[in-house]
């Protein structure tokens, strides 16, 4: 589904990514894990299309297609979900109206008819019930006033609403209390099915205990220096992180 | 129809035009209104257009207004026109009471004057002045101010009708007044309409305003406005200007606001060449509330420019001032926003906020704020912002899935809803929400104009490439 080749990302001229290679089949969940600063979030937004990093090197490949080929919005019609770290609040955008704009302009790009009122409303009752999010915070503006946790179930509410193939959830755990965190994941683990691939980045094994990774990477410098399954991420709660930076030879300085 | 030449100043044309008919623009009007008038004119010519150094005029000019040698309807040749020709009134919604200026005179079908059983007078200034005298020399020329350089002199020097509305006392007027203002030459005309509106104490009264050109010809439209609120008094103002790309359109409404009244104003520019509003509203006793929202949509070389003055005369008053803005291609917007608290005027709450959004880089806002403060319990703030649409929220919106020209127009259109969602009246903010969003598609045409479906009969589409957003 996504192959990452060699991928060398820069801001400003200063390199965030380096020598990155990942490949995500059909069905997998990978996480992507590592301390701050390492380009985590970087990587996701080069996968979602966000303009202000500078692909110097590599290629990404999804489902067949050359990803730098497509401007944001096709990626996302063509099935890729980022969960934002920080969503954007946006006052004025009532939540339906820009969730039925965004599931409707992807239908007409699929030659879909569009969604009636009535099947629309349906879906959003459906899925909220899904993940556990309030029906008013749907009557409300994309993400206004909401509290960080509501934040974070509206992105997976997103996600279920738009049934994505690869979903990169940066960060969702971050700032979560355990009942929230359940939410998400819960919301995650019932969108998965054979057909569909994740991508969790997080900085704590906390998540992984409730989404079960099959690959888990460990990202120091720009590049994954460590993979692994799911025991990979109980090491590195128990040990931290020092020994893996250690026997990848990555300097403290880092 | 006269004209004038162009080989002296045009404040001396204006004054000579003025002497060779002052006997015509007299007309019946009584002895203090013409002493008014005289007065007026000999301040104009004195104090002249206002130009670059006046206060509040750095950054619009009239000078190429004054590229056309203008026509004057002195006489009204405009009233054998039968005004059901050109557009029939289709009240869609919402029922108003409605009335038309047709080149400045005051239109009527059965009588000139309308007296309801209420009590309430709605109809023609000119003829408002010949059957109640005593109630128009009252008001008139009571809240203008007729010393600066400028056009409110000269509305007062050249007026001859315009709306006039009385609204006795405890009377609440449930639909709302609409005046259709229309401008409809051939040639250049040059129109100074005069609106009076009186509020009783406890009155309530929804006057909708629209100003609106059938034809893309020149015309240069100078009105004024007063009105008084008495005790507890309210009123709900809308102020709709969509006009032709020829048209010059000079608004000056001063409000004066006794105690506890509360005004409530809402100016809405969706198209129009030249535009300028000026609000004044003074807040003469105490709890007394000012709140005026704004909006314009402007884009080829259209100006639209806010001047607002809100002075707290009186202690424990109230007063908003939210003014935002949407500029493409080399559209200018010009906001001057005054907050004066005069040293009575305790525990007064001011705000003032103006936002632009810049589509191009050759649109451009000017925004000056202006807080002038000599009483020291007081809380006012002014806030002014120029930029592009948030372009985490662009990424975020087309992460989703929508394209950048949706995106763009939904964040517009959400940028602009924060003040339509304070128009009270639902069908109104309902139609008003409707033509905003026609508007950001491009997709706004000349039958579109009025908000109650005034379609005209042949429907002309606005010459202006909106639809690149």
């Amino acid at each position: 589904m996504l192959d990452i080749q060699n991928l060398k990302v820069s801001i400003e001229g200063k390199t965030i990514l380096k020598n990155f290679n990942l490949k995500v089949n059909k069905g997998e969940v990978h996480a992507i894990m590592g301390p701050n600063g390492t380009g985590k979030s970087t990587l996701a937004s080069v996968i979602a299309g966000r303009e202000m990093f500078d692909v110097d090197e590599g290629s990404i490949t999804y489902m067949g297609q050359d990803l730098f080929e497509m401007e944001p919005e096709i990626r996302a019609r063509e099935g890729i979900f980022l969960g934002f770290q920080y969503p954007v609040e946006i006052p004025g955008v009532s939540m339906a109206n820009f969730l039925r704009t965004a599931i409707n302009e992807r239908r007409k790009y699929h030659d879909l008819e569009p969604l009636s009122g009535a099947e629309f409303l349906k879906l959003m009752q459906q899925k909220q019930k899904m993940v556990d999010i309030h029906s008013k915070l749907t009557k409300r503006s994309v993400n206004e006033g909401f509290s960080g946790g509501e934040k974070k179930k509206n992105e997976i509410f997103q996600m279920a609403m738009l049934e994505p193939r690869l979903s990169i959830l940066d960060e969702t755990d971050s700032g979560l209390d355990i009942d929230a965190l359940k939410v998400v994941a819960n919301g995650v683990n019932n969108l998965r099915s054979p057909e569909n691939s994740t991508i969790v980045i997080t900085h704590y094994q906390r998540l992984l205990e409730y989404i079960i990774p099959d690959y888990v990477h460990v990202l120091f410098d720009g590049r994954i220096v460590k993979s692994g399954g799911k025991e990979l991420a109980i090491q590195l709660e128990e040990k931290g992180y020092e020994w893996i930076r250690k026997e990848a030879g990555v300097e403290e300085a880092m | 129809m006269q004209h004038i030449t162009q080989n002296i100043t045009a404040e001396e044309q204006m004054f000579r035009l003025f002497q060779e008919n002052l006997d015509t623009l007299k007309g019946q009007e009584p002895e203090s209104i013409s002493r008014l008038r005289q007065k007026a004119a000999e301040n104009f010519h004195k104090n002249g257009f206002p130009h670059e150094k006046t206060e509040n005029w750095r950054f619009t000019s009239l000078d190429p207004l004054f590229q056309s040698e203008y026509h004057h309807d002195f006489t009204n040749q405009s009233r054998p026109f039968d005004i059901e020709k050109i557009f029939t009134c289709d009240v869609y919604d919402l029922d108003t009471f409605s009335v038309t200026l047709l080149n400045g005179w005051f239109v009527y079908k059965n009588a000139p004057l309308t007296r309801l059983s209420n009590g309430t007078i709605i109809g023609g200034l000119s003829k408002a002045m010949e059957v109640y005298p005593d109630l128009v020399e009252k008001y008139m020329g009571q809240a203008a101010n007729l010393e600066q350089p400028g056009l409110a002199a000269l509305n007062t020097a050249f007026f001859q009708d315009g709306l006039f509305i009385y609204v006795p006392r405890d009377v609440e007027l449930e639909k709302p007044i609409q005046l259709i203002n229309i401008v409809d030459s051939e040639n250049p005309l040059m129109i100074h309409p005069r609106h009076l509106v009186v509020q009783e104490k406890n009155s309530k009264l929804t006057l909708v305003h629209c100003d609106h050109s059938l034809t893309h010809n020149v015309s240069f439209s100078n009105s004024l406005s007063e009105t008084f609120l008495d005790e507890h008094a309210i009123l709900d103002f809308y102020k709709i200007q969509n006009k032709g790309p020829n048209s010059a359109v000079i608004n000056n409404a001063f409000f004066r606001q006794k105690h506890q009244s509360k005004l409530t104003s809402h100016s809405l520019i969706l198209n129009g060449g030249f535009t300028k509003n000026m609000i004044t509203a003074t807040l003469e006793d105490p709890q007394t509330s000012a709140v005026l929202n704004g909006l314009s949509l402007v884009d080829s070389n259209q100006h639209a420019d806010n001047q607002l003055l809100v002075d707290h005369v009186a202690p424990n008053c109230q007063s908003e001032q939210l003014y935002k803005g949407i500029l493409d291609d080399e559209a200018t917007a010009v906001f001057s926003g005054k907050i004066m608290v005069r040293k009575d005027a305790q525990k007064t709450l001011a705000y003032q906020n103006n936002k632009n959004i810049l589509l191009t880089d050759d649109a451009r806002a000017n925004a000056q704020p202006q807080l002038e403060i000599y009483a020291d319990d007081v809380k006012c703030s002014h806030g002014a912002t120029v930029g592009q649409l948030d372009p985490e929220a662009m990424f975020y919106l087309r992460s989703r899935g929508l394209s950048e020209r949706t995106a763009r127009q939904m964040l517009m259109y959400a940028f602009a809803g924060e003040v339509v969602q304070r128009i009270s009246i639902e069908p109104l903010r309902e139609r008003i929400d409707h033509m905003v969003e026609k508007r950001l598609k491009g997709e706004l045409t000349i039958c579109d104009q009025c908000v109650l479906h005034c379609n005209s009969k042949e429907p002309t589409v606005f010459n202006i490439d909106a639809s690149k957003l």
